[in-house]
């Protein structure tokens, strides 16, 4: 009886002194240790050039995710020359910051110092163009899918049983970054199945528009019965866009890209008939909750390889929505 | 070698250029369509555009390095410029006067300062590069906003069925023609370029000539510029640090404008021009592959240059003087 009354008491004092705690409030014991593991901590950034849609989209994702966490941010610009690329990641390499994000120009220039960066106890995570070596993240397109699906798209759009004339032509960037050897490698694998889809046309225009839109207007010239051009990038394909335009031909466009507003209003207008968007703000967002995952376990760099590949939407005039793609803020 | 003897280089690369035509014609179906022809020659109307500018230098015995860059960013400007919602008209006249402004600078250092023009267009380039990433705009394209639509037709319309930025070279073309022969400033711009210590004794006033010579080329840049931000609906700075500048030169340098001044004119840049045209449309028509083209087109100028060599040995005076 007493040993009841007892534990009685001692329950009663239990949950009086519980319901007190409760009224203050109880301190989550994941918060502290969260927020300290950011404190003071450094996350360099090296994009092949600012002063693009994607590169700019990834440093305004990062900063606005790792700032407030108190995670000093740096942007290291080589503005396209890997050779400044590189000296800025030996540099890094001696400065110790503890996350490194590169974007690699082309899989082979930077995959020795990547290494090197790991074994230096720094993190290195790479976004949309990958380097030869993996590191501890990657973060982008599949572009060998990505490949594939725009090669179904071009035969669903073109195949003569469709009533296409199964003729399509493809822009490429530069032939030796990723985003383009991945890629064709996509879309043979799937044109090699549908011979009745022949390619008149694969050129490189090098990003530059006014190449693509030379490009494109000699093969339109020459295919007037041309189904279809795909471009691998929105930007340079405003000038294959203009080439179509001009040509007054119904050639379906298909382009590809981060999602910027220019997109969208492209699609809009019909300058694009369909782009394949991997939405630059959430990439951002998923090397951001990478980095803090790194950063709070604090395993050697260099132990686990997590790839994340960013969903594509293939967005048109029919299913775009106000959300599908994403300003930049203007330069105040 | 005596059958060619007579042949200056401006004829060989015509030449070439038929020879190629020729042989396209026959090679490739479709090659001589009008169509083909005008789409060809429009392909290459802003480098020509820009080879008579690059031209009109190189005769004063100048180059200038920085026609690319100034054209970028004082295009891309005032594109940024509309889109904050300045009146088209408005924009186009600051966007011209500190494209004019950066020329007259040229000018003067190379004029007053006496700094070679090779050096003075160099700098020149990369800091108007740099200035404009800076200052002027955050991103490197900038696009045709939906105010400035008025000038599309520069670069996409038609005029009687051919393409305007053929009608574009060609006025830039026989203004060129006109002004080198018969303008008094033209006239003295040659023999600046041909001998400038023979001119300033003769009484032509060789500074204010050179500083012309500048603005000259920046006011046509600037035209080449609207033209490219109006066939394509945007300006991309990034050709600033391309190599596009020089193949502005090769254009000038092929069609047989020495670059030790004072010889060719504006029909020589038509003819190097022709020739690059009829070469990139017949290989993309061929669908080679681009770093393939790269190399043909080295090719094909090497021995456009070789031959020249062979037909018309170096003489005293450029022996003396130098190409550059």
């Amino acid at each position: 009886m007493r040993l009841i009354k007892t534990l009685l008491l001692s329950a009663a004092i239990a949950v009086g002194a519980g319901s007190v705690l409760a009224q203050e409030g109880i301190d989550d014991p994941t918060r502290a240790p969260y927020y300290d593991s950011f404190k003071g901590k450094r996350v360099a950034y090296v994009p092949v050039a600012m002063g693009f849609d994607l590169t700019e989209g990834w440093a305004m994702g990062l900063k606005e995710a790792l700032e407030p966490l108190g995670i000093t941010f740096d942007i290291r610009d080589p503005n396209w020359n890997t050779d400044a690329g590189a000296q800025a990641i030996t540099a890094l390499i001696s400065e110790k910051p503890d996350v490194i994000v590169v974007h690699n120009p082309d899989v082979q220039s930077y995959a020795r110092l990547l290494k090197k960066a790991e074994e230096a106890g720094i993190y290195v995570v790479q976004v949309n163009m990958r380097s030869s070596y993996s590191t501890d993240v990657f973060v982008g397109a599949d572009y060998v899918g990505m490949g594939e699906q725009i090669g179904q798209r071009l035969v669903e759009k073109c195949s003569p049983a469709n009533g296409g004339s199964g003729k399509v032509a493809i822009t490429q960037g530069v032939l030796t970054a990723a985003a383009s050897i991945y890629q064709m490698q996509g879309i043979n694998n799937v044109l090699s199945k549908h011979p009745e889809i022949q390619m008149v046309s694969n050129q490189a225009a090098d990003w530059d528009s006014t190449k693509a839109k030379n490009i494109a207007a000699t093969v339109i010239q020459q295919h007037p019965d041309l189904c279809a051009i795909t471009g691998f990038w929105d930007v340079m394909d405003n000038g294959t866009a203009a080439a179509i335009k001009e040509s007054g031909k119904n050639v379906y466009l298909l382009t590809q890209g981060g999602g910027n507003r220019m997109a969208c209003d492209n699609l809009a207008n019909g300058t694009f008939s369909e782009v394949v968007v991997y939405f630059v703000p959430g990439q951002a967002r998923d090397m951001a909750t990478m980095i803090k995952h790194l950063l709070q376990h604090k395993q050697a760099p260099g132990t686990t390889k997590t790839t994340l590949f960013t969903q594509l939407n293939f967005l048109t005039k029919d299913n775009m929505t106000a959300s599908s793609c994403w300003d930049l803020p203007a330069k105040g | 070698m005596q059958l060619f003897g007579r042949l200056s280089q401006e004829q060989i690369v015509f030449g070439l250029a038929l020879l190629l035509c020729i042989a396209f014609s026959i090679a490739l179906p479709g090659f001589l369509s009008t169509n083909n022809v005008l789409n060809l020659v429009r392909s290459v109307s802003i480098l020509g555009i820009l080879g008579v500018a690059m031209g009109l230098v190189v005769i004063g015995r100048g180059i200038d390095l920085s026609l690319v860059a100034l054209m970028a960013v004082s295009v891309a400007w005032t594109m940024n410029l509309i889109t904050a919602g300045m009146p088209l008209p408005q924009a186009l006249a600051i966007g011209l006067a500190f494209s004019l402004l950066v020329g007259a600078v040229n000018g003067w250092l190379i004029a007053y300062a006496e700094v070679p023009a090779i050096f003075a267009t160099l700098a020149m380039g990369t800091l108007i590069y740099g200035f404009g990433r800076y200052f002027l705009f955050a991103l490197d394209v900038a696009y045709l906003p939906e105010a400035a639509k008025p000038l599309l037709w520069l670069g996409q319309g038609r005029l009687f069925g051919v393409p305007v930025p053929i009608f574009v070279f060609a006025a830039v073309c026989v203004a060129g023609y006109l002004f080198l022969r018969y303008a008094k400033s033209g006239r003295y711009l040659r023999a600046v370029g041909d001998n400038i210590l023979a001119a300033r004794i003769t009484g032509v006033p060789a500074r204010p000539v050179i500083i012309l010579q500048y603005v000259l080329s920046s006011l046509i840049g600037f035209m080449a510029g609207i033209v490219t931000a109006a066939s394509v609906a945007s300006m991309n700075t990034r050709l600033a640090l391309s190599t596009y500048v020089y193949d502005v030169i090769l254009v000038v340098v092929l069609g047989g404008i020495g670059l030790s001044g004072g010889k060719g004119g504006v029909r020589n840049v038509i003819v190097g021009t022709l020739l690059i045209g009829v070469l990139l449309n017949g290989m993309t028509i061929m669908d080679i592959q681009y770093t393939v083209q790269n190399v043909i087109k080295g090719v094909l100028l090497l021995t456009a240059i070789v031959i020249d060599t062979i037909v018309n040995p170096r003489d005293e005076q450029t022996a003396q003087q130098g190409d550059i």
